[in-house]
């Protein structure tokens, strides 16, 4: 099949559903400017105008009302973030009164919107440009939360997300936006709350979120070669979470990993784990671990960076000790570096 | 009907369902907080009634009068009251959070400010369907404090929106008076510096506040920029809650008076009466209101709680 790239696979999500429903529009700082957010809204002012793709003031949180105001006109407003961190200039409209249009008017008005955003990450973002926060819409009812792993998950997720009846935050990790892989051609949906396996195996469960599910098939291939056998599943809707696929996998293996592209206090990880802990105690071999970001702002100097972010690394450490193995040799891996992939200056 | 008489209907349907929340409110059988509308009646039935039915207004935890002056449904409203089964938000809302799109009443929030910029969307939307629709978004001063209430101003005069922007300005913020939250003299002087349509207008005539408001449709139909229309008024009673408090300190007796003396309500019946309208004309349409606001309290009273599962209805999955 085809090879596109995460990026790719976005766009084309916007571009076919624009093309299928005149409602749609697609707004936010940048969107039609040179630089196209990243790429991913390449070709749509060409295209579908200025009424259907357009800029605005910088007024995030007016502008997530106007959205609700469209959507609940009959529009589907899609807006975007370039960055996770600015969500909190929305958390107004967001928390109280998009979440809560359709169950305050009892259903008579429905919130349809998609709100994109992205978590940046790398080369000194610091701390105001890497945050992830979807742990925080999903505590609140009302909210769906999408985090597109692979670019069939990019596409396939936000033509659902254009399609749901409900306000939807797509979460889209930076780095992953280089990742390439199988897209059709063709318009399709994936259903919200169907976890992804992304490998089978029978000695641990890594619950893997976002770009940790990069570093989860990392960490599997290197220790696969010591004949362990890791299964790896992905979420990809954290709101709805689906968490049956991971118990039926934890009850198999006996161990559990949950790596979080996010801080682990009071996260998603710590959702995923009491959610298995109430279902698989008896078969649980070891404690659930979770791995996540340090407890910290996110610093700009590359090695406090470094020591920052989660790898592939922690994750084969924290496997090993689990399963009671000495530390594997890890010389002439190569991990991933975004200094390969990226220079600077930003 | 002449107009004259319909906004007296409008009016007097708000003040004496108000009245009539002062009589049972204190039975503890209405569980929501009442942000009264009383002293503020002749903009909301003012402006309503420059609107057709299909325009849509958005309001603020103060929208009893909004909510009666843009769908007239006593009954509805009574049964949100009270929380019943019968209400067309089954206890979701209450007071604070209305809700009629039918009747476009499009909703109203109790965060100060923030349902303005989504009437601003509203507005945009009508406006890439070309269905000629207007919308209409009511706030307090206390709402101009807001980032919000700015970055919208901005955007509708920006995109040229067609939306009325109703300020009703009591000069409080639950209690803070305007000079302790200004740091400027004249709030329509500075919209005035926006691409929008500024009117402004002293409020307890209601025939006045109409005329006001189709000049600011005309202008804004004509020149396709928003309308911001600033209407003082008074709060007749406390912040939230059904009684007086002018002995709380914070404002004085005597201004309440002078406000008094030119209310919206009576003031519109003495104009009908000067202007050769039957007394009893009156009295018949008074009480036909009355009746019905009567018989909407008491279905609303008698008539059951809806089921627990409500609650996980309406909430997405």
């Amino acid at each position: 099949m085809r090879q596109i790239t995460y990026c790719d696979a976005i766009n084309e999500a916007m571009l076919q559903e624009m093309e299928r429903d005149p409602q749609i529009f697609v707004y936010g700082l940048g969107v039609p400017d040179h630089k196209r957010i990243f790429g991913s809204t390449k070709g749509l002012v060409e295209i579908f105008g200025k009424d259907r793709c357009f800029d605005m003031p910088l007024s995030e949180d007016a502008m997530s009302g106007f959205g609700l105001g469209a959507a609940i006109n009959g529009m589907k407003p899609v807006y975007i973030h370039i960055r996770a961190d600015f969500l909190l200039l929305c958390m107004n409209q967001l928390a109280n009164m998009i979440s809560s249009y359709r169950y305050s008017s009892n259903g008579m008005l429905k919130a349809p919107m998609v709100i994109r955003v992205i978590m940046g990450r790398g080369w000194g973002q610091g701390h105001q440009h890497s945050k992830s926060l979807y742990s925080m819409f999903s505590h609140i009812p009302g909210l769906k939360v999408v985090l597109p792993t692979t670019p069939y998950d990019a596409k396939g997720l936000l033509i659902s997300a254009i399609r749901d009846e409900d306000p939807v935050l797509v979460f889209e990790h930076r780095w992953l936006y280089w990742q390439t892989g199988e897209v059709p051609e063709k318009s399709y949906t994936i259903p919200f709350g169907q976890p992804n396996v992304l490998r089978t195996g029978k000695d641990i469960t890594i619950v893997a979120t976002s770009w940790m599910n990069v570093e989860s098939v990392k960490a599997a291939d290197i220790l696969e070669k010591r004949g362990i056998s890791v299964e790896i599943i992905d979420p990809r809707t954290i709101a709805p979470f689906n968490v049956e696929p991971i118990i039926n996998s934890v009850n198999k293996t006996g161990h559990c990993i949950v790596a979080d592209n996010d801080w682990v206090e009071y996260g998603f990880s710590a959702e995923a784990a009491a959610l298995i802990y109430s279902k698989c105690m008896g078969n649980l071999k070891s404690p659930i671990a979770r791995i996540g970001f340090a407890f910290t702002p996110c610093p700009t100097a590359r090695h406090l960076e470094n020591a920052f972010y989660p790898n592939a690394i922690n994750i084969i450490r924290c496997i090993e000790e689990k399963l009671d193995l000495s530390p594997t040799d890890l010389t002439g891996e190569d991990f991933y570096s975004h200094e390969n992939r990226f220079k600077g200056p930003f | 009907m002449c107009l004259g008489i319909e906004l007296y209907k409008k009016m007097y349907l708000i003040r004496k369902t108000e009245e009539t929340i002062i009589k049972y409110y204190p039975e503890d059988e209405m569980k929501t907080p009442m942000h009264m509308s009383m002293g503020e009646e002749a903009i909301v039935a003012g402006v309503c009634q420059s609107l057709s039915h299909d325009d849509q207004v958005f309001g603020t935890y103060r929208s009893h009068a909004l909510f009666l002056a843009k769908t007239g449904d006593v009954c509805d409203f009574f049964a949100e009251m009270y929380g019943k089964d019968t209400a067309r938000l089954k206890g979701k809302g209450g007071s604070m959070h209305m809700c009629a799109p039918m009747s476009g009443f499009m909703g109203s929030s109790a965060i100060v400010a923030s349902s303005i910029p989504v009437a601003l969307g509203a507005a945009y939307a009508n406006k890439r369907a070309g269905n000629n629709k207007i919308v209409a978004t009511f706030f307090g001063d206390g709402a101009t404090d807001e980032g919000v209430f700015w970055e919208s101003m901005n955007i509708a005069c920006l995109m040229k929106i067609p939306i009325i922007f109703i300020c009703e300005d009591n000069e409080f913020a639950v209690h803070t008076p305007g000079t302790e939250r200004r740091g400027y003299s004249s709030l329509p002087d500075i919209i005035a510096k926006f691409n929008c349509n500024v009117l402004k207008g002293v409020a307890t005539d209601v025939e006045e506040i109409y005329q006001t408001t189709m000049e600011g449709i005309n202008l804004m139909r004509k020149n396709q920029m928003p309308v911001f229309l600033h209407f003082k008024y008074y709060r007749y009673l406390e912040h939230v809650g059904i009684f007086e408090d002018f002995d709380a300190g914070y404002r004085e007796k005597e201004e309440f008076l002078k406000w008094q003396s030119i209310d919206p309500v009576s003031r519109q019946r003495s104009n009908l009466l000067s202007n050769g309208y039957d007394e009893k004309e009156i009295e018949n349409l008074e009480n036909e209101i009355d009746l019905m606001i009567k018989t909407s309290i008491m279905k609303a009273k008698l008539s059951p709680f809806c089921d627990a599962e409500e609650l996980f209805r309406e909430v997405c999955r």
